[in-house]
């Protein structure tokens, strides 16, 4: 309804006359909003969009936390999550005061400290650490906003090391790939201009169950407007149920797929001839390699009909260039996953959509200066070249490898800094080297606003404050147009909580590097950085949101010859970097390995309700999605005599058992496959709701595949059966 | 008489409960109480498939059995209206409406005592805006406004498009409409 609506009908009702008063003669409770309604800026932080929006109080309690209407990221709208997010401020089982592990009594136990012996407790061991093995020893494994600054702290302390498990256990094979292609990845919020697009290819991606917010918008408003919407996924998923073409393929065989869609596209002549003669090199390489993946090759492999093959790689033709292959988000799934991104990058190519409107569009972020401060010391190694040499092309840290370089004695790292990342939960079949690590540490600080299976091998647990009670960096991504979003405290922080910023800076003071904060208080930061672009931190707290204008063109300029950054100044169809380091410069097709007998893929997901574990203590989405299920196709479920409700653990083929979780019966999934929502199974008794709930995928992953090219952990090739919950001992 | 109707797109509607949040915090409803809910209803056999969701809540029905089978006068229709609410003070929890109601669209009681449900957020039609879940649904699926205004949103949705609406057949004459 708009408000000229509103105005008509408010006369109208005017006109009806005095009614009597409805609600009788004692107080009614009063409405929402009829008190004393105050509102501050935030920036959610309950999943990695960053959609900026207004925490609503009303007379001074916590109401209600609404998206900006001026916010390219939500457009006025948040998501499930993010509608939650007082749920993150209000959750009882929150980290309170600085916690110390102590021996006592012959065994180990927190003991809460102040901020100033845990500093000091740090500073001692890292100056410790420094001096035994150097001051380049310590790595950073992050996973929120708050990370930056410890990142700052550490590498004025001389360590470099890194790492977001965004990228070796998520999108880091597309932006390998794309990189590889286009000289550019597809970044975060992903480029892609699904508000313009008439022709959509998700290919496992299942956008909506993952509801990253402008994502799931603009498929949308996609559909909305008449898009043909193809999927690709062994599950119907919430994707596919919107979806002229959903392709039920067999787990694992995408990549023959995208291969026999290239063969249709340049045999059926149905590619941009234009814009590959123009901007493409390889192309004859290209068309000579997929005249073997015909679509009948395909049908072998995939158990997709050819013709539902070639009917749609011609609905792509025919609507690109405004034909978008998505390219997923969470791709580390099988190995070869830099190259099936690649084959994605290529398809793209083929129809003409990078840079065209309804394709990918060019993103700009707001030219906005780093407070002065003095540049930290060049670490005294290269860690790169130590930990991850196997990966040339990769220049972001690997969190497996550096989980890898930090057991044993003689391991590189000596320390860790690990930010709101659960890494148990995160690395597939990781908890054994994550323990191993632990052992051979001699510092493992976690900062987190909740407790995790992380917290419990640290030496040290910070309790950062939630994004509702604290500053932190401007949000400034790349946008369709610049823009510039403040968090700021609508609460002071609860318990013993800190944000990030001072915490990195007390410790860099213990640290003796305080020169390197040279400021106070973080507000003096960000209003200095506002000021350099014509804002101020008065206004951002005002505004919340503003946007700036744009420097370059959105789409490819026709007019102007283009060099993409790669080695040719093309888009390479053949990669010749790939073929540098002995990779294949054209994506070729591995079949998936299938399970043994009894056993199922292993396929998991997300749920709009969750971010990963991260929010399933959140009393708020706890209530809305109390536990995953595994979904089981009847067939199998009357195999297995299992039935919709009962309690199963999953066990993998090396005996490991999960929680127990509950059966859904469904036909929304293939036989030989179960799924399950990621996040679930926290071991953790601190987490008092989230505890003992559900079941945890990743720690029943046996068959992790690395990715060559970018070793990141590919998650989707292990198996797992079921066995009913009262026969397990 | 002003009717105001929901029309939800189940085209795009994609069952993400963000309603459910919004309307618990916008309403401040008691933890474990919910005055909106999402239904998934799968047909068909692997692969041929359909799968609907729809978000749920009280259908502010035009012959509303909650109001009539009220005997306080508590359950009653807001000003000359068909969004039916519940005046607390006049409600001595008999369940009458519960048991009338033929969506199951009441909460069985409030804490502090009374059956509550969805009220069409009047408190915000009343300042020109829509309700809650409609103002978050992030695939803008949910439409709100006045069936009598021809111009409407969603009288010109209900003229442009198939839809249907639940158990019309209880001649209790629902306004939540479902696209198809």
């Amino acid at each position: 309804m708009n408000r000229r609506e509103f105005l008509k009908i408010s006369a109208a009702l005017g006109a009806a006359g005095a009614m009597p008063t409805l609600l009788g003669g004692c107080a009614a409770r009063p409405l929402p909003g009829s008190g004393v309604v105050t509102g501050s800026p935030t920036v959610c932080n309950l999943c990695f969009w960053q959609c900026a929006g207004t925490l609503y109080q009303e007379d001074g309690r916590p109401w209600k936390v609404v998206g900006h209407p001026d916010d390219p990221h939500c457009e006025g709208r948040l998501c499930t999550r993010g509608s939650a997010g007082i749920g993150a401020y209000v959750d009882p089982d929150r980290l309170r005061q600085p916690l110390l592990r102590v021996d006592e009594g012959g065994g180990q136990r927190f003991r809460p400290v102040s901020w100033d012996e845990a500093f000091d407790f740090i500073a001692r061991r890292m100056k410790a650490i420094g001096e035994q093995h150097g001051s380049d020893r310590m790595a950073l494994f992050s996973h929120g906003d708050g990370g930056e600054h410890l990142r700052r702290m550490l590498q004025a302390f001389g360590s470099d090391a890194y790492a977001h498990p965004s990228f070796a256990q998520c999108r880091g094979p597309r932006e390998t790939a794309f990189g590889l292609t286009f000289g550019e990845g597809v970044g975060s919020p992903d480029r892609t201009d699904m508000a313009h697009s008439r022709c959509i290819v998700l290919i496992g991606s299942h956008i909506g169950e993952n509801l990253h917010n402008s994502q799931v918008q603009t498929l949308a408003k996609a559909l909305d407007s008449g898009a043909t919407l193809i999927t690709v996924d062994p599950r119907f998923s919430v994707a596919a149920s919107k979806s002229a073409h959903w392709l039920a393929i067999k787990p694992g065989t995408d990549m023959a797929l995208l291969l026999a869609w290239m063969n249709v596209l340049i045999n059926e002549d149905l590619y941009d001839r234009e814009y590959v003669a123009r901007h493409c090199t390889g192309f004859g390489q290209l068309a000579r390699h997929v005249q073997a993946f015909n679509p009948e090759w395909a049908y072998l492999e995939t158990g997709l009909e050819p013709s539902s093959i070639r009917e749609t790689a011609r609905a792509m033709a025919r609507a690109a260039p405004a034909t978008l292959v998505h390219p997923g988000r969470h791709v580390t799934w099988y190995g070869d996953d830099t190259q099936r991104c690649r084959a994605i990058a290529i398809l793209n190519a083929l129809l003409g959509s990078w840079g065209r409107p309804g394709g990918f569009y060019n993103q700009e972020k707001v030219d906005l200066p780093e407070y002065p401060a003095p540049k930290p010391p060049k670490p005294a190694s290269d860690w790169k070249a130590v930990v991850q040499a196997e990966y040339p092309l990769v220049s972001t840290g690997i969190s497996n490898k550096l989980v890898e370089h930090s057991v044993g004695k003689d391991a590189f790292f000596k320390g860790w800094f690990v930010y709101a990342t659960n890494l148990p939960m995160t690395l597939p079949g990781g908890v054994e080297q994550i323990e191993a690590a632990a052992q051979s540490l001699e510092l493992m600080v976690v900062v987190d606003t909740m407790p995790a299976e992380i917290t419990g091998y640290a030496d040290v647990v910070l309790p950062e404050c939630t994004y509702l009670e604290r500053y932190d960096d401007l949000r400034n991504k790349p946008e369709r147009t610049p823009t510039l979003a403040l968090r700021m405290p609508a609460f002071e922080p609860a318990h013993e909580t800190r944000p990030a910023w001072w915490i990195a800076k007390g410790i860099a003071e213990r640290l003796g590097l305080g020169e390197y904060f040279p400021w106070q208080d973080y507000q003096e930061v960000l209003d200095w950085q506002l000021k350099q672009v014509g804002s101020s931190l008065a206004e951002m707290q005002t505004l919340g949101v503003k946007r700036f204008p744009r420097k370059g063109a959105v789409y490819l300029d026709a007019d102007n010859p283009l060099r993409f950054k790669t080695p040719s100044g093309k888009i390479e169809l053949y990669s010749s970097l790939l073929a540098d380091i002995g990779q294949d410069p054209l994506p070729r097709y591995t079949p998936p390995d299938r399970p043994p007998e009894g056993y199922y893929h292993l396929n998991y997901g997300r749920a709009p309700a969750h971010t990963f574990g991260r929010t399933i203590n959140n009393p708020q989405l706890f209530e809305l999605m109390p536990e995953n299920a595994v979904w089981v196709h009847p067939a199998a479920a009357a195999g297995l005599g299992v039935g919709n409700g009962d309690y199963v653990r999953l066990q993998n083929p090396e005996g490991t058992r999960s929680n127990r979780v509950r059966v859904r019966v469904t036909q929304r999934i293939r036989p030989d496959s179960v799924f399950m929502v990621h996040g679930f199974g926290h071991t953790d008794q601190r987490q008092r709701l989230a505890r003992g709930v559900g079941a945890d995928d990743a720690g029943l992953m046996h068959n992790v595949k690395l990715d060559p090219v970018m070793g990141g952990t590919g998650m989707r090739a292990s198996f797992v059966t079921l066995v009913k919950a009262g026969e397990v001992s | 008489m002003t009717t105001y109707a929901m029309v939800i797109d189940t085209r795009t509607c994609i069952g993400c409960g963000d309603c459910v949040v919004a309307c618990k915090n916008e309403n401040k409803v008691p933890a474990g109480l919910n005055r909106d809910w999402v239904v998934e209803a799968t047909r068909g056999e692997y692969p041929n498939l359909e799968t609907e969701f729809r978000s749920e809540r009280c259908n502010h029905c035009g012959h509303a059995t909650c109001v009539t089978n009220c005997p306080t006068g508590a359950s009653h229709y807001w000003k000359d209206t068909n969004i039916v609410l519940v005046a607390a003070e006049k409600c001595t929890g008999c369940k009458a409406c519960i048991a009338a109601c033929p969506y199951d669209a009441r909460l069985i009681m409030h804490p502090e005592g009374y059956v509550d449900k969805c009220t069409f957020c009047h408190h915000r039609v009343d300042r020109g805006l829509d309700p809650a879940c409609v103002s978050t649904c992030p695939t803008r699926c949910m439409h709100f406004g006045i069936l009598d205004d021809r111009d409407s949103i969603v009288s010109r949705l209900l003229r442009e498009r198939r839809y249907k609406t639940l158990m019309p057949e209880t001649g209790n004459d629902p306004h939540v409409y479902y696209l198809l």
